[in-house]
């Protein structure tokens, strides 16, 4: 059975395709990315026909940065579950950070996510194995069997590699794998008990706060090492305007350093935390104004190299306590792409510009064969409507989790297909 | 509900009509305190949870004296003798305890912000007693009271607050109500106590204890805890006090009728000397017979014009 996306504006930046085409599906794999009025259907049987009529066709969206919480957390989400929010997301592809439980630090816990996504996901997935044993940040994981059992990165997620030494070292061993070493950048002495951005807000609210100074010292500290070590550096969920240019001056000196940004730091601020709304704890916190302008500049010149969401779902009697208590994180996959709109919206980038970010380019540095429409490529493919209007209501949402400070906001750019090797996982509903 | 807010959670919410009506209501019960008989009718019938998630003494007594001499009944839980820690929630608690129908929670919390969250979860109105390191607005109130009973006006008044100005819930209530009433407040204490973002929520800064009270009416000494030491925001205490402590000597170019104000419990000779306490300037007793009325003032304007007496 053959399928055939017709009538779509083909947005595919590896490629450098950008028009109205038709996509042919056959087997899995894309057949041919045909110009429109071109493919004679007629001749092609067994065919499913997929309009996408005033539709955007891109590959499928990579996220780089997910909290599945299996095994270990499944009352918040599961492969299951969160494989069903990528794919309502327009994503086809996550790659799960390993503070799990037990933390996935060695082969058999790779091998029981790989073994639970072949028999619940709707996307592809991929491991990303401690950088650390246990993300204790006292002695090296075996980054060679993790690799070997299919990881695609190396992190700690949630907790930074606060010893300098053991993040020389990791840099240097990571070579031999050339994968990244992905930092949760914090000095943790300078956040203790911390759980907002330090600033005029936390003042006023009496909770301890988070300067932002702890994520700038902690990058700069790894570009720092990064000159003699070697291997790649991977800036996650980048939130700090000083560290964005740390980034982009590495980037001027050659240095192998790469980074990310959450939808949500270039979107919200610490003004978000008023009133005590446990939704808006996240960590790294939201910042201020003047982050969020010079995150813009790095989407604009190129220092910020992805959007990945940093998905953390969290059950309601995590977020449904004291501020203080209150787990750290968001529901990401489900808003990224009307999050995103709002910087094409506000010219900071194009829509292919956008979608390089969510495809092309978390590819390249994961070394993945996705985010493409080449042809003889898996055919993963998202389809979505540019201009399709609505309100952001978390409890539509296919994550186990509601945790979201996005609710009731008014977007643009709504998910109508989501395909994973030429299989529909995802369909909007009333379409 | 005589108040544009039906919960006192901060004072930020509180606008000048509702601390002025809050202060003159809290004078016209003050006499009641005096009275052979303290006790007059107004609340009869009516339910007073306290909720202490946090040790107290004084503010807790303070609002069960309240409540009492307004004839409410008045149930007292304390952290270690409520559900919480069976891991019973917060939110649990307290919607618990509101199905037994209370008229008023107050609540006070190690954690800021614990109250704005049951106030989203409960229909009772709630009094913020002390949450964290945010507000404590029935203490800035009864601050007040105890101004004003001396100044007859609060209006273009100077004020200075010396000590833990970062971790001072008092601190916040007051510099907020203090400048919806005009007032003018000067924060004083070594940086590490003093967030930098302080400057921005309209109040001076200063590091000097001896000029900073040179020409106020005011002064508010905070209590300094030992802790802080630990968590490297102070030398030593000894050291705090040659900056910082008030003594006579700090006082000597300060004005003949200075008022001296703490919220307690004091640190003899660590914040405050034992002399100064006790001095003539001293109203640190007068604060805490406030403190009554005042609360006795929120309960009464919290539950409305049902109680339209106050006598």
């Amino acid at each position: 059975m053959q399928t055939l996306i017709k009538d779509g504006h083909v947005i595919d930046p590896a490629n450098k395709i950008d028009g109205s085409f038709d996509i042919l599906i056959n087997n899995g794999k894309i057949e041919a990315v045909l110009p429109k009025g071109k493919s004679s259907i007629g001749k092609i049987k067994d065919v499913k026909i997929i309009d996408a009529k005033d539709c955007v066709v891109a590959p499928g969206f990579c996220d780089m940065h997910v909290h599945f919480r299996e095994p270990g957390h499944e009352y918040k989400e599961t492969i299951e579950t969160g494989s069903a929010s990528a794919a309502a997301g327009g994503f086809s592809t996550v790659a799960v950070m390993p503070n799990t439980f037990p933390v996935n630090d060695n082969r058999s816990v790779t091998e029981l996510i790989f073994s639970q996504a072949k028999k619940t996901s709707l996307v592809n997935i991929f491991p990303i194995g401690a950088i650390t044993n246990g993300l204790k940040g006292e002695t090296l994981s075996d980054m060679g069997e993790l690799k070997e059992s299919g990881c695609i990165g190396y992190s700690d997620d949630g907790k930074p590699v606060m010893n300098s030494e053991l993040m020389r070292r990791a840099l240097e061993y990571s070579r031999m794998f050339d994968l990244p070493c992905i930092q949760h950048s914090e000095i943790l002495d300078l956040t203790l008990g911390g759980c907002m951005n330090e600033g005029i807000v936390s003042t006023e609210l009496g909770l301890k706060g988070m300067p932002v100074e702890a994520e700038d010292i902690m990058v700069f500290r790894d570009i720092c090492l990064l000159r003699k070590t070697g291997g790649r550096l991977h800036v996650a969920h980048i939130s700090s305007g000083g560290a964005v240019d740390l980034v982009r001056q590495a980037k001027a000196k050659g240095l192998p350093v790469t980074c990310e940004v959450a939808p949500h730091h270039f979107t919200l601020t610490e003004e978000a935390c008023r009133n005590y709304d446990t939704n808006a704890k996240m960590s790294p916190p939201l910042r201020t104004h003047k982050d969020i302008e010079m995150i813009k500049e790095g989407l604009r010149d190129g220092t910020i190299d992805i959007i990945a969401t940093d998905h953390a779902p969290h059950d309601l009697a995590d977020k449904q306590v004291e501020f203080d208590n209150a787990c750290f994180g968001i529901v990401g996959l489900e808003t990224a792409l009307p999050l995103t709109f709002k910087l094409i919206d506000e010219k900071v980038i194009t829509l292919q510009k956008a979608i390089d970010l969510l495809t092309q380019q978390p590819c390249r540095i994961f070394n993945l064969d996705k985010g493409t429409l080449g042809v003889g490529k898996d055919a993963d493919i998202v389809v979505f409507n540019p201009n399709t209007k609505y309100i952001i209501d978390p409890q539509n949402f296919k994550s186990r989790s509601k945790n979201s400070p996005y609710k009731g906001w008014k977007v643009r750019g709504k998910v109508i297909h989501t395909f994973v090797a030429g299989n529909s996982v995802y369909s909007a509903p009333n379409i | 509900m005589l108040l544009s807010n039906q919960n006192i959670l901060s004072t930020k919410e509180l606008t000048k009509q509702d601390i002025e009506q809050i202060l003159d209501t809290a004078d016209s019960f003050k006499e009641i305190s005096t009275r052979v008989i303290k006790k007059v009718p107004t609340l009869r019938g009516k339910t007073i949870i306290n909720l202490f998630f946090e040790p107290s003494t004084r503010t807790r007594t303070s609002f069960e004296i309240a409540g009492k001499r307004l004839s409410a009944d008045v149930i007292n839980i304390s952290g270690s003798s409520s559900s919480t820690t069976k891991g019973e929630s917060l939110i649990d608690t307290a919607r618990n305890l509101e199905a037994m129908n209370p008229d008023i929670l107050v609540v006070r919390h190690k954690y800021s912000g614990a109250p704005a969250l049951l106030s989203k979860f409960v229909d009772s109105p709630i009094i913020n007693a002390g949450d964290g390191s945010h507000e404590h607005p029935s203490q800035a109130l009864l601050d007040l009271l105890t101004i004003r009973s001396q100044k007859g006006e609060l209006e273009g008044l100077k004020v200075a607050i010396v000590g833990d100005i970062r971790h001072s819930r008092v601190a916040r209530s007051n510099i907020q109500a203090m400048q919806t009433m005009g007032i003018k407040v000067c924060v004083v204490g070594p940086p590490p106590l003093i967030p930098v973002e302080f400057k921005y929520l309209g109040v001076e800064v200063s590091h000097n204890l001896r000029e900073a009270i040179k020409d106020v009416d005011v002064v508010m000494v905070l209590r300094i805890q030992l802790e802080r030491q630990k968590q490297g925001l102070l030398s030593s205490l000894r050291e705090y006090s040659n900056y910082f402590c008030l003594t006579q000597e700090s006082l000597d170019k300060a004005r003949n009728d200075i008022l001296i104000i703490h919220p307690g419990p004091v640190n003899r000779g660590i914040e405050i000397s034992l002399d100064v306490m006790e001095s003539k300037h001293s109203l640190i007793l007068n604060q805490v017979t406030n403190g009554v009325a005042i609360r006795m003032a929120l309960f009464y304007l919290l539950l409305g014009e049902k109680n339209a007496n106050p006598n």
